[in-house]
């Protein structure tokens, strides 16, 4: 188990070095053979001889960015330009409040729905219909009914991140053990308290999954969203980068936002096994 | 005009004008406090409206006292307010405005105001709030998450009018710039300068209501095209434009500066022509306050109109240029390569043909807004059908466009503003008569009216 372990880690590790290397060859700096003819005063205005990045940026240069924005995360130079952990934060905060609200809904209507066969027929198609939903799609409709951006970026990942939340709550609650709810009912246990001791644990796991499925969809939302909204956030930072054509800078983004999606599933993963029960 | 005590009953009426002093220069000299000033302006003003005859005015203060008369007549008349309106440097109503941008260089005066320090030493705290597009900004100005913001000059008369959004009325307080912008081509349609050569070609502009959209149009439609029929005009935000050039998505824009620049400098695109040649001295961008919130914080305006004005004197002269090419390139501003700015700004540059062309107005910072600007505006957008019907033009334009208050501030600030309100201009060699706009529209041939 252990060598296997140390294997896997040494082939993700070559996997990655080759992955460097091939990027670093294909980006090597070609011989500017465009200057013949042309005079010196052209060339400095397009800034050639100078640090131009031209083309994809080779892995030195993305590596610099790194070193340059995690060397100080918590800068703030005026509104627009702050260092990558504030703007991670921002973004976390949206998500962490979208998710909240979404979990306060989700939870409890889809324990409803689970109960009653009636109330799954009836709200399907609803569920059916908003769920394919793409987030920006929501956007202006929530900017111009919200009247407020952080408001409508927050709507938005409430309004995504609901649906698999409240159809795994709905399916774990609806395949609870018959025996487990016919001993509850021959105990004559109250419904809160079989709501509660019966069916949230039987049904913990499946809703876990259906939380941690919503919270991928979210942190996925809300990158698109601050990038149409702006003003705070990794979205934002990445199109602000976009806008300066800094592939480096977007380059870090992308990893961070990988690193950190990455971060809120393993909280997950590990709920999930806390709530895991063998049968 | 009495600048004095109008409640002293032994008022003389020799000597100078308020018959307090021996001459008019004593008087004069007397005079220096503006605030002290302006309530006697008021005061005086209210006293002659209620008492028109001197004599019986002097008898009424004689009979009652000052003090007495001042009670009864302030009590009946709000001076405070008029006071507050009449004292321009009166307490700021708001002190912390948030005001929107795209980052562009038109936005520089109002941007390098910020690090300048001109919001400041108005007293104001202003949050620049750098923006996606322009769709945003009219949401977010319609949302009052912005108390005011930089916007594309046909953008406050379509949304007073309700055009593209509910109606809400707006002010132009100053033109951000002038020229400015250009028609940038990918580097593989070097061979067509011709636009007749243009059918099929995909454009950008940044909005439906901006001076890129109506210009682009007029070009176009000067060289035979018709711009709904012949090419293709999509909307995309200014800072996507030069990614989409490269992704070959657009065949060319025109749009903001410093994306016309940045193309020819990522070597993807060049110039095929500036803005300037087709209107010199267009508006582009402009400075635009919801009309409530002048109504309701009359000094916080005024302390902005001085400090974006002050900001746009300095952008004028050539000189300031490289110093605004360096506070505006950092991220939290415009983002961009100083030399970029540098180019775009000293109008010495490289326009991605292999030229190195020098055109000192490529860029202007003239913030006076003109109406004849608002009508060739509204021209345009009854050519192209966006609005229908019969059109007031120069109402709209005088109740949009702030022009009188821009040419007191102008000259509070030692700024000298022009003395007319509208003139005659030439887009393309053909005059633009402002008195006759509906027969400028008919003068076309490619119209949808």
């Amino acid at each position: 188990m252990r060598s296997e372990f140390l294997k896997a880690a040494l082939i993700s590790l070559l996997l990655f070095l080759i992955f460097i290397g091939a990027w670093h060859m294909a980006t090597l700096p070609k011989e500017s053979a465009t200057l013949a003819g042309a005079n010196a005063e052209y060339a400095a205005l397009m800034g050639k001889g100078a640090e131009k990045s031209g083309g994809f940026p080779p892995p030195a240069e993305v590596g610099r960015a790194f070193v340059t924005y995690l060397s100080d995360p918590f800068y703030d130079r005026g509104p627009n330009d702050k260092g990558i952990a504030i703007q991670l934060a921002h973004s976390l905060g949206r998500v962490g409040m979208g998710f909240f609200l979404a979990v306060l809904v989700a939870l409890p209507l889809g324990f409803a729905i689970g109960m009653s066969p009636l109330l799954t027929r009836a709200l399907d198609p609803f569920i059916q219909v908003l769920k394919p939903v793409s987030p920006l799609a929501w956007m202006p409709l929530a900017l111009y009914t919200l009247k407020d951006s952080s408001v409508s970026g927050v709507f938005v990942i409430f309004i995504c991140s609901i649906w698999p939340m409240l159809i795994n709550t709905a399916f774990g609650v609806a395949s609870v053990r018959r025996d487990w709810l016919n001993v509850a009912r021959t105990l004559e246990v109250r419904p809160l308290r079989k709501a509660f001791l019966v069916i949230l644990p039987a049904a913990a796991p499946t809703i876990l999954t259906g939380m941690r499925i919503s919270m991928g969809i979210a942190w996925l939302v809300i990158v698109a969203a601050e990038m149409l909204v702006g003003g705070t956030g990794i979205g934002y930072f990445v199109w602000n980068e976009w806008n300066n054509l800094a592939l480096p800078n977007v380059i870090f983004a992308i990893t961070m936002i990988g690193v950190v999606g990455m971060l809120l599933d393993m909280v997950f993963g590990r709920l999930q096994k806390l709530v895991t029960y063998r049968e | 005009m009495s600048l004095h005590d109008p409640f002293d009953p032994n008022l003389r009426t020799t000597a100078c004008n308020c018959g307090h002093h021996d001459s008019q220069t004593e008087h004069d000299a007397d005079l220096h406090e503006t605030e002290k000033l302006n309530s006697r302006v008021l005061q005086s003003t209210v006293m002659r409206a209620l008492f028109p005859q001197d004599a019986e005015r002097r008898r009424f203060l004689s009979a009652v006292g000052a003090s007495t008369a001042w009670a009864a007549i302030s009590s009946l008349i709000p001076f405070g307010t008029l006071e507050a309106m009449a004292q321009e440097k009166g307490s700021l109503e708001k002190k912390d405005l948030k005001i929107g941008f795209i980052p562009i260089t038109c936005a520089s005066p109002l941007l390098m105001a910020d690090p300048l320090g001109f919001y400041k030493k108005q007293g104001l705290n202003v949050t620049m709030v750098k923006t996606a597009g322009w769709a945003l900004i009219r949401d977010k100005v319609q949302n009052r998450e912005y108390d005011a913001s930089h916007m594309l000059a046909p953008m406050p008369i379509a949304m007073s009018m309700g055009i593209g959004s509910n109606p809400m009325p707006l002010n132009v307080a100053t033109i951000q710039n002038t020229n400015g912008q250009a028609i940038t081509l990918h580097v593989k349609h070097k061979d067509k300068r011709d636009p007749k050569m243009w059918k099929g070609f995909k454009f950008a502009v940044p909005f439906e209501f901006s001076m890129h959209n109506f210009l682009l149009r007029y070009y176009v439609a000067e060289h035979g095209l018709d711009p709904d029929k012949d090419i293709q005009i999509r909307v995309v935000p200014p800072p996507e434009m030069v990614a989409n050039l490269r992704a070959g998505n657009l065949d060319g824009y025109l749009s903001p500066d410093p994306f016309n620049q940045r193309a020819v400098y990522d070597e993807v695109g060049f110039l095929h022509l500036l803005s300037r040649d087709l209107w010199d001295g267009h508006p582009c961008c402009s400075f635009g306050v919801p009309t409530d919130f002048i109504q309701q914080n009359p000094n916080t305006f005024a302390a902005l109109y001085r400090a974006i004005l002050t900001a746009a004197a300095m952008a004028r002269d050539p000189k300031n240029r490289p110093l605004m090419a360096e506070v505006l390139s950092p991220a939290n501003y415009l983002n961009q390569p100083k030399t970029v700015l540098e180019q775009v700004l000293s109008g010495k540059f490289a326009d991605g043909l292999g030229n190195v062309q020098n055109v000192p107005n490529r860029v202007d910072f003239d913030p006076f807004p003109w109406y004849s600007m608002a009508v060739w505006i509204l021209s345009q957008m009854k050519r192209w059908g966006y609005i229908k019907g019969e059109v007031r033009y120069q109402d709209i334009a005088e109740k949009v466009y702030l022009l009188t208050d821009a040419r007191k501030r102008m000259a509070e600030i030692g700024m000298t503003p022009p003395k007319a309100d509208s003139q005659k201009f030439k887009v393309m060699g053909k005059e633009f008569d402002y008195t006759k706009p509906d027969a400028y529209i008919n003068s076309f041939a490619i119209k949808r009216t």
